[in-house]
């Protein structure tokens, strides 16, 4: 197979007929390689009873099928199968689900109206009102409302919640609603999940100080 | 492991409480009736016959071919690795999907009955009734058990030829028997080629000819291959072939005609034009003669189809698959080598007639298996396979079991 292989020359077409011994034939003429150019040796085999009837075959798949069956009959239920309104499989610790607003300890909201999350939403679905607290020039939300069916729940306004206020990690999914406006979440259906945060507010007290 | 232990208990236990109804009909109900002054009627084979025939289809055939729905769905999940129906329930109780088949039916008979405009509106109606009539009709020469001595049913009988008057656990016993089934089954191929025909639509009619084409080959191949056995039986009477059959596992005509049951199986399984052999209504295809019907006429083509194929499994049975015989059980009750365990009549009947229902279960079992595993074949593959491949294959059969026939009646001179 490893001779020289002349490139231009014809192959005499006899060289590729015979399904015997045409190897060694074509090595005397100096021609191993071209065996795609030669016409392929067809087998004229009979066909078998077996091969025509497709008994073989048949009984295999049979076998196949029936081994199935019986291994699902003696199991309760088919093994890939998840009852899914019964059963759920458990989400990924970081799943973003529907958002929430955390809560202070006093139990008032935590955001404070920056607008972080509305100016970092790609889909533009958060909408939010600013009002004074009366307390210093601190502020909060008015209005918080999320429109679940525009969030394509990318994640970034929890990326760029400065003070840990909005959330995604309820783990549900958007509620299934029969009208348009009732998809959209008010800001005490969010904080209706929430829950009082463990970060400091205002961030670490004496981050000044240390080294 | 349960669910195996529930395969075979569950139909054993319901085939219990058949065979008890069809012993009671048959041993106590017609005799019964026959006794009484209300008429002559009432004592005629007619009467009896009819009984029988009512027995029959509404205890044993239209609850299997309507739990069938529900097997097919079920048997086609677990081969899939699917749930298959479990839905549907009373009560709460789901019953392994069971349910389901109550709720097709319902489904069936609310629909539109829709009639296309320019359909043949009388023949588009009578299509399905001539679909299921042949099916139903040919119960009648199946039989469903052994003669029943009336007078000594809870007696222990060593032989039923001389124990008094006897009722027959068969609707019609006539001497031409399986050639009753050729001539009533070949009916059937009426009520297809009128669906397609009176539906006035192109793919109902396409569905409709590949339909008469197949079945009106393959019936072909179905004659020639049961010949073989009628060769070796000498007799064209089930309940005749049956009792041939009853000397012991190797008695069972599947061990002297196993050819000849393998091809009667498969041209058979082509008669009941279902998967690997349904061209007629490939659903890829021509969505088959049956595409305008709706609602409760095309459950009758459904239902027709699945009561083929409780008839082709009890064909089986009573001809290659010893009928209602259970290897070791005689008619005065067990024999285990040289044990005996004696039992009265009216048991030994209820166990033949659960063997067979359970026979039955089992080659429904088994073309589901075969329905779900295979795929379409072509219409011209189809032909090949009945002209060329299966006729001479039953021919050569015949054949063969003619000469051997033929070298055992000149041994036995």
């Amino acid at each position: 197979m490893s001779q020289h292989v002349e490139p231009h020359e014809p192959i005499p077409p006899e060289v590729s007929v015979g399904p015997v011994g045409h190897l060694g034939a074509r090595a005397e003429n100096g021609f191993p390689h071209k065996t795609s150019r030669a016409k392929p040796a067809v087998s004229h085999r009979p066909e078998t009873l077996n091969k025509t009837l497709g008994l073989g075959g048949i009984i295999t798949g049979l076998g196949v099928t029936m081994r199935h069956f019986f291994k699902n009959v003696a199991r309760e239920k088919p093994e890939v199968t998840i009852n899914y309104p019964e059963e759920k499989i458990p989400y990924p610790e970081r799943h973003r689900g529907l958002h929430r607003l955390m809560l202070r300890d006093d139990g008032a909201v935590r955001c404070v109206a920056c607008m972080c999350c509305p100016t970092a939403c790609p889909a533009h679905c958060i909408t939010i009102v600013a009002e004074e607290t009366g307390n210093g020039n601190e502020k909060r939300p008015a209005i918080f409302e999320i429109d679940e069916l525009r969030c394509v729940v990318c994640g970034l306004c929890v990326e760029a919640c400065p003070c840990d206020a909005i959330r995604m990690d309820t783990g549900e999914h958007a509620h299934v609603v029969d009208k348009r406006h009732n998809a959209i979440l008010g800001k005490v259906d969010l904080m209706n999940t929430g829950i009082p945060s463990t970060a400091v507010q205002g961030g670490a007290v004496n981050w000044r100080e240390e080294p | 492991m349960k669910g195996i232990f529930l395969l075979f208990l569950v139909p054993t236990i319901a085939f219990v409480g058949l065979a008890v109804a069809l012993v009671a009909g048959v041993g106590f109900l017609v005799p019964w009736l026959g006794g009484h002054e209300w008429g002559a009627f009432a004592n005629t084979a007619w009467f009896q016959a009819l009984v029988k025939m009512l027995l029959l289809l509404l205890a044993v055939v239209m609850p299997m071919a309507s739990l069938m729905t529900w097997m097919e769905r079920k048997q086609s999940a677990m081969m899939q690795d699917r749930v298959g129906p479990n839905r549907a329930a009373i009560g709460g109780v789901t019953a392994w999907g069971i349910i389901h088949f109550i709720a097709d039916a319902v489904k069936m008979i609310m629909k539109e009955d829709f009639v296309p405009a320019k359909a043949n509106r009388l023949l588009f109606t009578l299509a399905p009734v001539m679909a299921v009539v042949p099916v139903l009709v040919i119960f009648a020469i199946v039989p469903f058990g052994s003669d029943v001595c009336v007078e000594h049913l809870g007696d222990v009988v060593t032989n039923i030829a001389n124990c008094g008057p006897t009722a027959t656990m068969q609707v019609a016993r006539m001497d031409v028997g399986l050639l009753f089934y050729f001539a009533i089954a070949s009916l059937a191929v009426y009520g297809t080629t009128l669906a397609g025909w009176a539906s006035y639509n192109k793919w109902s009619l396409l569905g409709g000819l590949r339909a008469s084409s197949q079945m009106m080959s393959y019936e072909v191949t179905m004659g020639m291959a049961i010949l073989g056995a009628f060769l070796v039986y000498g007799t064209l009477e089930p309940h005749a072939i049956v009792e041939a059959q009853s000397g012991g596992l190797l008695a069972w005509g599947i061990f002297s005609q196993p050819l000849g049951a393998l091809l009667f199986f498969t041209a058979a399984i082509a008669e009941t034009k279902r998967t690997p052999f349904d061209t007629p209504e490939g659903e890829s295809e021509v969505i088959g003669y049956f595409v305008e019907y709706s609602g409760m006429r095309f459950g009758m083509f459904f239902l027709a189809e699945f009561i083929e194929v409780i008839f082709l499994g009890a064909i089986m049975t009573t001809v290659f698959f010893g009928g209602y015989h259970l290897p070791g059980l005689h008619t005065d009750g067990f024999h285990f080598g040289s044990h005996h365990l004696a039992m009265p009549h009216v048991l030994v009947l209820i166990v033949q007639t659960t063997v067979w229902g359970l026979k039955i279960v089992f080659f429904c079992w088994l073309q589901l298996i075969i329905r779900w595993t295979l795929p379409r074949i072509r219409p011209d593959q189809l032909m090949k396979l009945g002209w060329k491949q299966l006729l001479p294959l039953s021919i050569a059969n015949i054949l063969v079991t003619a000469v051997f026939v033929l070298w055992r009646m000149g041994a036995g001179k």
